[in-house]
């Protein structure tokens, strides 16, 4: 299949940017969108012009390096599929396909199609763990867990960290992202000990570093590349407003 | 007589661990806090090791390729990770775990070190239970087990299909709360480019090229961790992720630590086949798959060749004509034997003309398991790699055969390490992938889980402080010296010396030609004339790519084509030194098959009289031949047999 791509390329973080034109020809269907943009590139090389710069690592929709933002949804049209899961199959023949970065203040472009995500990383180091230290834990069965709850908490954690919630929303709020991990960890008998301090620290860092507020319009939920979905919010609320009241 | 010294702690087996940890030396709590560590690699040896040393007081600098932690490729790991609980009653013990692990790995390594790992397998399960990791529990709220390759036990734990996802973010939570406390400082894409060794001959320290300024920086540390994974991309094509590398290995190799066994490579029996030139990556279907799956090939030639031809569908072969040849060879383990053995059987069936699809990959077949548990069982099991096995392939598991291929999946070589995780390098530690320590010539399913996080907080934290014992006194190490200026050096002038060539081949279509080679020649089945001719034709490459690679760009700024170059550049030498190793070994012993040596039924023949020894090659120079050290292996609590897989 041969395509139009329109790519936002910015050469650092200070340059305006723009989008540029490219074609593309005799794609297989059965590639990547990922291995598509692999061959742009070559050619680009080729023609001794610079590569194309995006964000990518397992291409097995885990690692959550993979991000672009392309005809309008974070990860493409496909849902509960990462970037580097959509195959060439789901775009038709001729079609013009436009590709950006991520869009949010907390996520500055660094590069073309990469952008910086460390603030995630701030916010899981605000309170996002359980503050055991290695050695000295009960045996693993001595904390026996509902099925319904373990399972709930694992689909919370499912959450790769890719950022598509704050890109698909009009607010880049953060609120997906920060609710699963809060879920998941209110949700088990572990982390419920630190649960008030957790998501009240949690939530301040969200707010500090400027993501938005939840204004329940769901994007995030219908672009989630991994269904996580906005029962966590509800659930983050409710614990957020125990915590103030305990 | 060997330089090698494995530094195996006396007494009896059960006993060495314990009796390392009554004596080793300790390190004061004030004293912590001026011993400086470097961690390369946040996985789940790497960031488990460096939140483990921050919590215990000392300063850490950890360093990852990625834009965070979490990334690291440990992420993907899907099936489990192995404990010896016995929580299903099902007899399982440390010893038959330790006994399972020496057997798969086809009696080719280290009992002390295979032994701890089965003794801490336990400690690992409650850690990450009480951080919270969302383990799959039974209806009465215990933890689950599954069943894994290699075993007729169920000690496997799991988080549905995201196994080391759900492990790495637990040990990257603990790395969080370390960072917030301020014990560990944390550096995102910066990728390590040389080990700095000091003339006393420790290690001191890593010289880092920052891939988003393209600076090279520099960073010193009384001891140095290497836990940046495996080299399975040297075969351009593996399940790793794009950016996994051998080059801080193969730097450290290169400043003087030994590499081991490199020529064990795992190649894993179920992956999805290779269907065209541009594709970059393989992936993985997990090997939980085969607790229900059925592997299968047509029995009749003319049946496959219709199928490849897409004449007939897999329904379409009546159950009598099919040929289940894992359950046919091997009835004790069926479709759970070891990935090498379900590797080989899979090339054998292939090569003698009854593969199906591109004719390179077999049935996996879900048919029977549907029937007898019910669709909803099956995709509550493996839903989510029944879901991205139809994205890639456009097929439909719960209706068609699932069509599979072996493909490079992890690294059993890699650095040399003693008892303790030290390299030959005194102060540099190797742990997870990185290191060839555990698993022999062949690892079992849900083993690299299991051996990085052991490594990562129930071995690094002790042994390396009963290193840094012996440090307290020497100050806080300086990075102006002449070896930091010599190091620092030879980076920037790989660097100019790329980006000067200016030829016509860009980095990956040396790399896949590089692959194509390390595949036919060295891959899953070896033989000496082939191996000879891989290693002309490497250092005909190499040759090529030194003097006609395209690199464009700069050095500032960030510049991936440099970043692959880098890499390739270290995969050009690190593939000879693999093709070495296969062509000195001459036996077949776990996921190193030598066709020269095979029984009559084409299982693997080991030559335990001469080959009974960790290979350890020392570098001696650019133009020079390796030097072969020899570490002996003693087994004196295992009966070394020749593995069967046929009979209990």
């Amino acid at each position: 299949m041969d395509l139009k791509l329109k790519i936002w390329r910015q050469a650092s973080p200070t340059d305006k940017g723009q989008f540029v034109d490219y074609d593309v020809h005799n794609i297989s269907t059965d590639a990547s969108f990922l291995e598509m943009i692999d061959i742009l590139n070559d050619e680009l090389i080729e023609k001794g012009e610079r590569p194309v710069a995006f964000d990518h690592d397992c291409r097995e929709g885990i690692c959550g390096m993979c991000s672009l933002y392309i005809n309008g949804h974070p990860h493409g049209p496909e849902a509960a599929t990462t970037t580097c899961q959509l195959h060439m199959r789901k775009f038709k023949d001729g079609e013009t396909v436009v590709i950006e970065p991520w869009r949010a203040k907390p996520f500055p472009v660094i590069k073309d199609l990469i952008v910086d995500r460390s603030a995630f990383d701030e916010i899981i180091q605000s309170g996002g763990y359980i503050s055991v230290t290695t050695g000295g834990v009960p045996d693993g069965n001595s904390i026996p867990i509902n099925k319904e709850h373990a399972d709930l908490a694992m689909d919370a954690a499912a959450c790769i960290g890719c950022g598509a919630c704050v890109a698909a929303c009009k607010n880049a709020s953060a609120m997906l992202f920060v609710s699963a991990k809060v879920s998941q960890f209110a949700l088990l008998p572990q982390g419920k000990i630190e649960a008030h301090d957790r998501v009240k620290a949690m939530v301040a860092k969200m707010d500090e570093l400027g993501f938005g507020n939840c204004t329940n319009t769901y994007a995030c939920e219908a672009e989630c590349p991994k269904e996580i979905s906005v029962a966590n919010i509800a659930r983050m609320n409710r614990e957020f407003i125990k915590a103030k009241l305990g | 007589m060997t330089k090698i010294d494995s530094k195996i702690p006396e007494g009896p087996l059960a006993e060495k661990w314990t009796h390392y940890k009554e004596h080793q030396k300790l390190v004061n709590p004030a004293n912590k806090r001026k011993l400086d560590i470097i961690v390369v690699g946040t996985g789940l040896a790497g960031g488990a090791a460096a939140a483990s040393l921050g919590e215990m007081g000392f300063n850490v600098k950890v360093f990852c390729i990625q834009d965070s932690p979490r990334r690291a490729h440990s992420i993907a790991a899907q099936g489990g990770i192995n404990a010896a609980k016995n929580y299903p009653n099902d007899g399982d013990t440390v010893y038959r775990l330790f006994y399972d692990t020496v057997k798969g790995g086809d009696y080719r390594g280290r009992e002390a070190n295979t032994y701890r790992l089965a003794e801490v397998s336990n400690n690992i399960i409650d850690q990450c239970v009480a951080q919270g990791v969302p383990f799959a529990r039974e209806y009465g709220g215990t933890l689950a087990n599954r069943s894994f390759g290699g075993a007729q036990v169920s000690r496997t734990f799991y988080a549905r299909g995201q196994t080391g996802q759900q492990l790495l973010l637990g040990a990257y939570g603990a790395l969080s709360k370390e960072i917030k406390k301020g014990s560990v400082k944390l550096f995102t894409r910066r990728e390590m480019v040389d080990l700095v060794v000091m003339k006393d001959g420790r290690a001191r320290g890593i010289i880092v090229r920052n891939l988003f300024t393209g600076e090279i920086e520099r960073h010193s540390a009384h001891a140095v961790l290497i836990a940046s994974g495996g080299y399975g991309n040297l075969f351009y094509l593996s399940t790793n992720a794009m950016t996994s590398n051998g080059s801080a290995a193969w730097r450290a190799y290169k400043r003087g630590a030994y590499f081991a066994n490199p020529c064990y490579v795992q190649i894993h029996p179920t992956c999805i086949p290779v269907h065209g030139d541009y594709q970059s990556k393989l992936t993985l279907m997990s090997e939980s798959l085969r607790n229900d799956g059925r592997i299968w090939v047509p029995k009749k030639k003319e049946d496959a060749e219709r199928i490849r031809k897409k004449e007939i569908r897999p329904r379409d072969i009546p159950e009598e004509d099919r040929d289940y040849y894992l359950e046919r060879r091997y009835p004790a383990f069926g479709n759970l034997v070891p990935r090498d053995v379900a590797s080989r059987a899979a090339k054998e069936r292939c090569d003698a003309g009854y593969g199906v699809g591109t004719g390179l990959a077999v049935f996996l077949d879900f048919k029977d398991a549907i029937n007898r548990l019910g669709k909803d069982v099956i995709k509550a099991r493996y839903g989510n790699l029944f879901d991205m096995y139809e994205r890639i392939t456009d097929d439909n598991p719960y209706e068609t055969p699932m069509m599979i291929y072996p493909a490079i999946h992890y690294t059993m070589g890699g650095l040399w390490v003693d008892y303790e995780l030290q390299s030959s390098i005194p102060g540099l530690f190797v742990g997870g992938e990185a290191n060839f320590s555990d698993h022999g010539a062949n690892r079992l399913g849900a083993s690299a889980l299991m051996q990085g996080l052991s490594d990562g907080y129930f071995v690094l934290p002790y042994t390396m402080q009963n290193y840094l014992a012996d440090q307290i006194t020497v100050d806080r190490i300086t990075t102006d010296t002449e070896e930091f200026d010599e190091a620092e050096k030879a980076v920037q002038e790989r660097i100019d010396k790329l980006l000067s060539i200016n030829g016509t081949e860009t980095v990956d279509s040396i790399h896949k030609r590089l692959g194509r080679i390390m595949w036919d020649h060295a891959g899953m089945a070896r033989n000496k004339k082939g191996l000879e001719e891989g290693i002309k034709m490497i250092q005909e490459l190499r040759k090529e790519f030194w003097s006609n690679v395209k690199v464009p760009g700069t050095k500032d700024g960030i510049n991936i084509e440099l970043e692959k170059a880098l890499r390739l550049a270290d995969f050009l030498e690190l593939g000879e030194l693999l093709a070495r190793d296969a062509l000195h070994r001459e036996e077949s012993a776990g996921g190193h098959f030598r066709e020269e040596h095979q029984t009559p039924e084409g299982e693997a023949k080991r030559n335990d009289k001469d080959f009974m020894y960790v290979a350890a090659w020392e570098y001696a120079g650019d133009d020079k031949e390796p030097v072969l050290n020899k570490e002996p292996l003693v087994y004196e609590n295992i009966e070394v047999k020749t593995r069967n897989y046929k009979t209990a």
